[in-house]
């Protein structure tokens, strides 16, 4: 057993779930939006806005929020682990990444309600 | 015309300040000969030149090396399968530390297979006669057994080449699921519990380089699978 304190679920198994999950999510999510955009060609700002704002979207929206800052944390984690061999170096790109997930989540559930 | 041009990797860390590839013409007088053979008559031209060899047969696996790129015996891959454009470079297996020219230190590679407690565990009396399976349950073993440790299969893997002190490789766990698979071990749990941290089993990102260059034909990687499938079942 290696052990680790930086990883997403500090377990492998659970990672390894958390990113297949994460994937099948945004890829229903991605197919939507990219749906959505092509069945409304002529869209305006009122028509995107009453998409945002039914509660179904916002749910679906930060699912796939939630979705993305987990796959990211585990995706990166596992690129910094594979290629910075300097702990001072690997630590501080992980805490970067994991404080820069932090804010970009924040900062959507903000724009999903703050409108 | 029948002279190969053979380019092998050399390195004596106690005369060489760096690695350094040797040319070499070597008369194979047409034959289609097998890697070690060539490497027999390149010793003939240089006695210095250092490999590991034993069986020529593909069963001990102590041959195992580069090939123009690909890992493989070199006693049972036949220059025809190899060579292109009449040149064949030669170099020890990647990822491990070279002791000289093309014989690599293992150690990193035992540890990891030595930590998969790669024998037999049951908690329960012994039986006055052996241990017995149903041909069912045997064959749950064919395609695990067979492995000979050659390690063409983990010095390819580039998820062992960035963490070997970590990540268990190809062939640590093609045994590891060995064991697992065996009805007559009782250790299931404890071997479960100390492979599900993100290193063990997790670091492979199923590229399948295992697959491609093991010379017994095995499949590490849907071992692996079946180890994850147990570690999902085992944890949910």
């Amino acid at each position: 057993m290696v052990t680790n304190i930086t990883s997403f679920g500090r377990s492998g198994l659970s990672d390894w779930l958390m990113q297949r999950v994460s994937a099948v999510i945004l890829a229903f999510y991605t197919v939507f939006i990219v749906a959505y955009l092509l069945f409304n060609p002529s869209l305006d700002y009122y028509a995107w806005s009453g998409l945002f704002s039914q509660t179904w979207m916002r749910i679906f929206s930060l699912l796939a929020f939630i979705s993305i800052a987990a796959h990211a944390w585990i995706g990166l984690w596992t690129v910094t682990t594979d290629y910075l061999k300097s702990t001072r170096l690997r630590v501080g790109a992980q805490t970067l990444i994991i404080l820069a997930i932090f804010v970009y989540l924040v900062w959507g559930i903000q724009i999903l309600w703050g409108a | 015309m029948s002279n190969l041009q053979v380019s092998v990797y050399r390195y004596n860390p106690e005369t060489d300040s760096a690695p350094y590839m040797q040319e070499f013409q070597v008369d194979t007088k047409g034959r289609d000969l097998m890697v070690l053979d060539v490497l027999h008559l390149m010793k003939e031209q240089d006695s210095g030149l250092a490999y590991r060899r034993s069986c020529r047969e593909g069963v001990c696996g102590s041959d195992g090396m580069n090939m123009n790129g690909k890992n493989g015996l070199a006693c049972i891959t036949p220059l025809s399968d190899v060579v292109k454009n009449n040149k064949l470079i030669l170099r020890p297996l990647p990822g491990l530390p070279v002791i000289r020219d093309m014989v690599v230190d293992m150690g990193l590679f035992y540890k990891q297979y030595e930590r998969i407690q790669p024998y037999l565990q049951n908690d329960t009396p012994a039986p006055a006669i052996e241990r017995l399976q149903s041909p069912e349950e045997r064959d749950k073993l064919d395609g695990l057994y067979e492995c000979i440790l050659c390690a063409c299969c983990s010095t390819s893997c580039p998820s062992f080449w960035w963490n070997p002190d970590k990540f268990v490789g190809p062939a640590g766990l093609l045994q590891s699921y060995r064991f697992l698979a065996d009805s007559r071990d009782t250790a299931t749990r404890e071997r479960l519990t100390s492979l599900e941290d993100p290193f063990s089993v997790f670091r492979c990102r199923g590229i399948m380089n295992c697959v491609a260059v093991c010379p017994k034909g095995l499949n590490p990687t849907r071992a692996i699978g079946k180890i994850r499938e147990m570690l999902l079942a085992d944890a949910t």
